[in-house]
């Protein structure tokens, strides 16, 4: 029964993995590939890996084939013209992977597990934990830096692709921290004595000008002239005396 | 010695493997038009390997295997993210990914 289960697995992880690299639809070659995943998950399950098989589910098919095919379907590539070289380069590549095939075939046709196998140090998981419980007590015990080492990889990793990937476009109105410091409430506020009954209207507003906000935005971000509007200087009768009344 | 596999033995794993491998290798060599393709045949390779380390720790009843089964997961995932992200910036600024196009480092 599990041969039989094994085979099933086998035949269509080869036969799917053989459609990613022949499909004519890159789309479709990405759905050959979570095909694939889920039958080596189920080949690691047949050889008793039952936590590395879920996270091939859930990394591969949830994360990673999930990207490629986002990256896929955005990029607009045009399909017809994409299959053009096969042919030319078929022979070589079926020449190499030939080649490949048979060298692999000669290392495995003359190669046995040695016979004192057994004197090496196994980590050998402990009776009765599981296989994610025995997996953990190795992992934060023995391979502990290494673990580490690969929380460091996926962070240069996200940071690379944000890096990568981010543009410098003005969607925003971004604030020049510097000269919005500068400014005092005299530049930025006006202060006007009321009559009684009298509303601002009356005076005319209290507007302010159009595009006076510039002197404290980023030059070039969304809505600003690219040149930084040069600063008014700063008016020499205070005639409100800024906030402080 | 085939501890943890059962009646499969270690044979067929290996075979799987290597089938798997060379047809990565392939896929590398085939695909001269779209640069996703062969990011998906390394993700093949990597799944070859992984094959065989985890038919390995369970043969010899060594957890070590699983623990660098992780491992590659992790560098695969990276090295697709990475991957993913150049061919998008790439076909910003060129507005192809066409293997053959990719000619800017050549004397």
């Amino acid at each position: 029964m599990t041969q039989i289960v094994f085979y099933v697995f086998a035949t269509v992880l080869v036969l799917s993995a053989g459609m990613v690299v022949s499909a004519r639809n890159p789309v479709h070659s990405v759905l050959f590939l979570i095909l694939a995943f889920f039958n080596a998950a189920g080949l690691f399950l047949v050889a008793g890996a039952e936590f590395l098989a879920m996270i091939l589910v859930i990394v591969y098919v949830g994360a990673v084939a999930v990207l490629f095919l986002f990256v896929v379907m955005m990029l607009d590539v045009r399909f017809t013209q994409m299959r053009e070289g096969l042919q030319r380069y078929a022979p070589f590549g079926a020449a190499v992977g030939g080649v490949l095939f048979a060298e692999l075939a000669l290392a495995f046709g003359h190669w046995r597990i040695a016979e004192n196998i057994a004197d090496v140090p196994h980590l050998v998981p402990s009776p009765g934990r599981t296989n994610t419980a025995a997996l953990g007590d190795v992992l934060y015990t023995h391979y502990v830096f290494p673990f580490e080492a690969c929380g460091i990889v996926l962070l240069v990793a996200m940071i690379g692709a944000i890096v990568l990937t981010l543009r410098e476009r003005p969607m925003g109105r971004r604030q020049n921290i510097d000269r919005q410091h500068e400014r005092t409430a005299a530049a930025s506020v006006e202060m006007m004595a009321l009559p009684l009954g009298q509303g601002v209207t009356e005076l005319g507003g209290f507007r302010r000008p159009d595009k006076s906000y510039y002197v404290a935005s980023v030059p070039g971000s969304y809505g600003v002239t690219a040149e930084a509007v040069p600063q008014a200087a700063p008016a020499g009768d205070d005639r409100h005396g800024g906030l402080g009344q | 010695m085939t501890g943890g596999l059962g009646s499969i033995g270690i044979g067929p794993y290996l075979t799987v493997s290597a089938i798997l491998l060379v047809l990565g290798v392939f896929g590398i060599f085939l695909n001269r038009k779209n640069v996703i393709i062969i990011l998906m045949s390394i993700e093949l390779i990597l799944l070859s390997a992984n094959l065989n380390f985890v038919a390995f720790s369970s043969a010899l009843g060594d957890l070590s295997g699983q623990v660098f089964t992780l491992f590659v997961l992790t560098i695969a995932a990276a090295e697709s993210a990475i991957g993913l992200a150049i061919v998008t910036v790439y076909f910003r600024n060129r507005g192809s990914i066409e293997v053959e196009d990719i000619t800017m480092m050549k004397g």
